[in-house]
């Protein structure tokens, strides 16, 4: 077909298609006598066909089959908004109780036992009820977790993306795929008989002599972060706020790594190609052809990896101590918003109780929403241009 | 027995795109009717203007009346009903990759919800020896995936899809372009065959495949139709100084 | 144009940079494979030893006693499953149809895809209270139904989307066959394309499958667990990973001894899950059509 303009009144017999008995001539010629085509006998048309016929002209135009399963589709899309409604809703009346007796000074306030001048957050028995620890937990555990995760995530996915031979690419990217399907629970378990006896026996002491040592002390003193009231202050339990933030620091890995080299791989060739052509080196290549250009969408998939460290629940219950305090060292014990439901939602003896349980439950639900409609929001600038797998 | 196709004043956009401008023709029944036109000239916009495929693309748009027999497709049919009885072949193969040969064959009746067991094996018998491949893959129909062809063979099965609603007017857009020459021939023999059966309207690029199969030829360019008349009269004498560029080759 | 030959100390640095760069990657890769390599080495470690048939067909016994096994958790967790299924899989395949076949472009479907995305990155146990409030509370008691719902509904927004990407992979051009053929436009969706695509719809039902498989959060308030055979839907009833949970935290080593078996069962059905998904969308869900 390809260069057949030039060729158009070229006989047949030059133009290598093995039809001996064709030419333009003999078709036309043809065309003025069209009873001379002859048909084979099975090739008649059918006298049943009509049969055939009548049948489909009978078939309806199918339009009402067609709208009403339109719309019971369209029925099925809306029900992830009715998901959400249906959500928002049953949170919002089951917490009246809890918001109606402490109001917004659920989520913030220091509350001292007026008897013995001590911190009570959570006194289910004394009908006392606030929040505070349960934020501070969560914060501090998902930023720990944070600072172990992105480091990592974003140095894996550079690998992955643009130095990995093509031969390690696909196992390595099934790997944290892997990574990702592990159910909480099994991490959680993982982490009880592995991790925190790990971090009790050989990390923590390292950090611990590291942190409270004389000289950090004499040097760093004042930032408040060394000593026996810094971040690796009081007893070592193993279990506690770092233990959750590692584990959760293990979750949000695969997460964080594979948006990211979503994101990097959306990043046009040509930007690489123009860095390289500078006499750039790789790596140079990669922080100013690659980096620079992908940035809000890593942004967006750390957030994204915060927004699923915030929420986490059986594996930081199995580990952080649950114990409702706030205290600034890493190793001591702490609670999270999601452990805190999870350990007493089914204990819950009292209306009050179960009510601010449930609002700790909205907040989650109202942030994390927040926190991942920001972060698709963030991945979707950098992704947008690039189409789908679509065909 | 095919009929005949009257178009009046056909305008057709896709969106801002004004890709057909005011076309008038009259296709003859029973006859193969063919389009030729550089890329981009609306003849695959026709063709797919005269089963409604054209509006299966939400931002396209068409005015003006197409007569198939004794219907106005856009004013007395759903284009449903239009699509059963006006056939459809496509420029590339297009089997249903899950389907045997046998199923895809019968595939037209079968999702209109046709059961006569006996009947569709007939049917698909006859479809198959009119699209000149019955006796390639009759030894295992239910057996092979209609994907497993060559693209050759899938492009007759496609035709075989086609002819087993039993349809009065066969279009076909393109229907050799990503075959091979000897498939080519084999689908151009085809429909010098089907044409005393059926009105077909068949798109091309190359014009030595309208000379060879086509009674008619109309000549498109930018969305108008140039010069409609005999295929003879257009390859030899055409009226129009824009054809007789186009068939020698001086252009574009 | 020798110009390369004395490297100045200014390329030295930029080479060195460069090394380190990549020096500094593959350890974060690797360091991000260790713990994969670490839980799977403890899981068939500890798990295989406690795998037998017992732990395939006894109910647990009671603490002090050895022996025993999480029949009841298995069977439970099966009836979880099946409740999900039956509710999020259509729902999910309805919604995915509807964004790749009807809503292209469109702001609804956009803002549906959205909502999904948003709505697969809520925790679980805020799914587990909205049951517990919607289901659990009206009754007076848990269920196994109401455990079944909350896994269902948090597999819709999986179902949705993987089913809308599996059929945005189907060609056109076999969609134009379907309606050249006059077939209503519900039958080639259904026929069609769904058809089509159902290998890679099946293994992204499969994968969400897996996901709430091993969802314990929202089940601690609505299936809440049971020591005993139970498989109806009005009662409590058991799920392997809320017993996964129950031991791990228990102080009695037998218990712990099933935590790691349940677990390893856990982790064979989910990577079979994981590695059938990868296969079927690396090989292309379809052969043939192009």
């Amino acid at each position: 077909m390809p260069g057949s303009l030039k060729k158009v009144i070229v006989p047949l017999s030059e133009t290598n298609i093995p039809r001996p008995d064709v030419s333009i001539e003999m078709r036309t010629m043809e065309v003025a006598l069209p009873e001379e085509t002859t048909t084979s006998p099975e090739q008649t048309r059918p006298v049943e066909a009509s049969v055939v016929r009548k049948y489909l002209l009978s078939r309806g135009n199918s339009a009402i089959a067609d709208k009403s399963f339109k719309a019971l589709m369209a029925i099925c899309a809306a029900s992830i908004f009715g998901i959400v409604v249906l959500i928002a809703s049953e949170l919002v009346i089951s917490s009246q109780l809890s918001w109606h007796k402490f109001g917004l000074e659920f989520f913030y306030k220091l509350n001292v036992d007026p008897d013995t001048h001590l911190p009570t957050f959570w006194d289910p028995v004394a009908g006392t009820f606030y929040a505070l620890p349960f934020l501070y937990g969560t914060l501090v555990s998902s930023l720990v977790a944070l600072v172990i995760a992105v480091p990592l995530a974003v140095g894996s996915a550079i690998f992955l993306t643009e130095m990995c031979p093509k031969l390690l690419r696909g196992p390595l990217a099934f790997v944290t795929e892997l990574l990702a399907a592990i159910p909480s629970v099994v991490y959680g378990l993982w982490a009880v008989f592995v991790l925190v006896p790990l971090l009790r026996e050989h990390i923590n002491p390292v950090l611990m002599s590291i942190f409270n040592s004389e000289i950090a002390v004499k040097t760093l003193g004042w930032t408040g972060l060394v000593g026996e009231t810094g971040l690796f202050g009081g007893v070592n339990y193993g279990l506690g706020m770092l233990a959750a933030g590692v584990i959760l620091a293990v979750m949000i890995l695969p997460i964080i790594s594979s948006l990211t080299r979503e994101v990097m791989s959306a990043v046009p060739h040509s930007q690489r190609e123009a860095a390289l052509a500078l006499g750039a080196t790789r790596w140079e290549m990669i922080r100013m052809g690659v980096l620079r250009n992908a940035r809000i969408g890593i942004v967006g998939s750390i957030i994204l990896g915060l927004g699923r460290a915030l929420g986490e629940t059986m594996a930081v219950a199995m580990v952080i101590g649950n114990r409702p305090e706030i205290s600034k060292s890493l190793l001591s014990l702490g609670h999270s918003m999601s452990a805190v439901i999870a350990n007493e939602f089914s204990e819950a003896s009292d209306n009050l109780y179960l009510s601010a349980l449930i609002e700790i439950g909205l907040a989650l639900f109202v942030v994390t929403i927040i926190v991942n409609a920001l972060a698709r929001f963030l991945v979707w600038m950098v992704t947008r241009g690039v189409p789908a797998r679509v065909n | 027995m095919g009929v005949g196709i009257e178009v009046t004043n056909l305008n057709a956009w896709y969106g801002t795109n004004h890709t057909l401008q005011d076309i008038q023709l009259h296709i003859p029944a029973n006859h193969a009717t063919a389009l030729i036109g550089p890329s981009g000239c609306g003849k695959s916009t026709f063709v797919r203007c005269l089963n409604r495929m054209h509006e299966t693309n939400p931002i396209a748009r068409v005015t003006g009346s197409v007569r198939i027999g004794d219907i106005d497709i856009y004013q007395d049919a759903s284009p449903v009903e239009i699509r059963r009885r006006v056939g459809m072949v496509f420029q590339r193969p297009n089997p249903f990759p899950t389907m045997s040969i046998y199923d895809n064959v019968a595939s037209g009746l079968k999702l209109n919800g046709y059961s006569n067991k006996k009947h569709l094996d007939e049917i698909v018998e006859r479809s198959l020896r009119n699209s000149a491949l019955w006796d390639e893959v009759k030894d295992d129909l239910k057996k092979k995936s209609g994907a497993s062809l060559s693209g050759g063979q899938q492009q007759r099965m496609c035709i075989a899809r086609a002819l087993a609603v039993d349809p009065e007017v066969l279009l076909m857009d393109e229907p050799a372009s990503a075959l091979d020459p000897v498939s080519t021939s084999k689908i151009e023999d085809l429909i010098f065959e089907l044409k005393s059966q059926y009105t077909i309207v068949i798109v091309t690029h190359n014009m030595q495949q309208a000379a060879r199969v086509a009674e008619k030829t109309g000549f498109f360019l930018n969305g108008r139709m140039v010069e409609f008349d005999s295929t003879h009269k257009i390859f030899t004498n055409p009226s129009d100084k824009r054809t007789e560029d186009y068939i020698t080759g001086r252009f574009g | 144009m020798k110009m390369a030959t004395k490297p100045n100390l200014h390329s030295k640095y930029r080479s060195a940079v460069d090394q380190l760069a990549t020096g500094l990657a593959v350890a974060a890769t690797l360091l991000v494979v260790a713990p994969l390599v670490a839980i799977f080495v403890y899981l068939i470690f500890k798990g295989a030893s406690s795998l037998n048939l017992a732990f395939f067909t006894h109910v647990p016994k009671p603490v002090g006693e050895t022996g025993g096994g999480m029949a009841n958790a298995i069977v439970g967790s099966a009836v979880l499953l099946g409740v999900a299924s039956v509710l999020g899989i259509p729902i999910g395949i309805g919604g995915g149809i509807y964004l790749a076949e009807y809503g292209r472009g469109t702001k609804f479907a956009n803002a549906v895809r959205f909502t999904a995305d948003v709505l697969n990155g809520v925790p679980s146990i805020v799914m587990g209270i909205a049951v517990y409030s919607l289901i659990v509370i009206p009754q007076h008691h848990f269920s196994a139904f109401s455990g079944g719902v909350a896994l269902g509904i948090m597999m819709i927004p999986t179902v949705t989307r993987t089913t809308e990407e599996m059929l945005l992979m189907v060609p056109n051009s076999v969609r134009e066959a379907a309606l050249g053929l006059g077939v209503p436009n519900w039958r080639s969706v259904l026929s069609i394309t769904l058809k089509t695509a159902s290998p890679g719809v099946i293994t992204g039902c499969m994968l969400a499958f897996a996901r709430v498989a091993g969802e314990t959060a929202p089940l601690i308030f609505t299936a809440f667990g049971n020591q005993f055979w139970s498989a109806s839907l009005n009662e409590p009833i058991a799920a392997l990973p809320l017993q996964i949970y129950v031991y791990a935290i228990s102080p009695y080593d037998e218990w712990h001894r099933l935590a790691w078996g349940g677990a390893l069962v856990l982790i064979i059905l989910i990577v079979l899950a994981v590695s059938l998904v990868r296969y079927v969308t690396s090989r292309g869900i379809l052969k043939g059509a192009s």
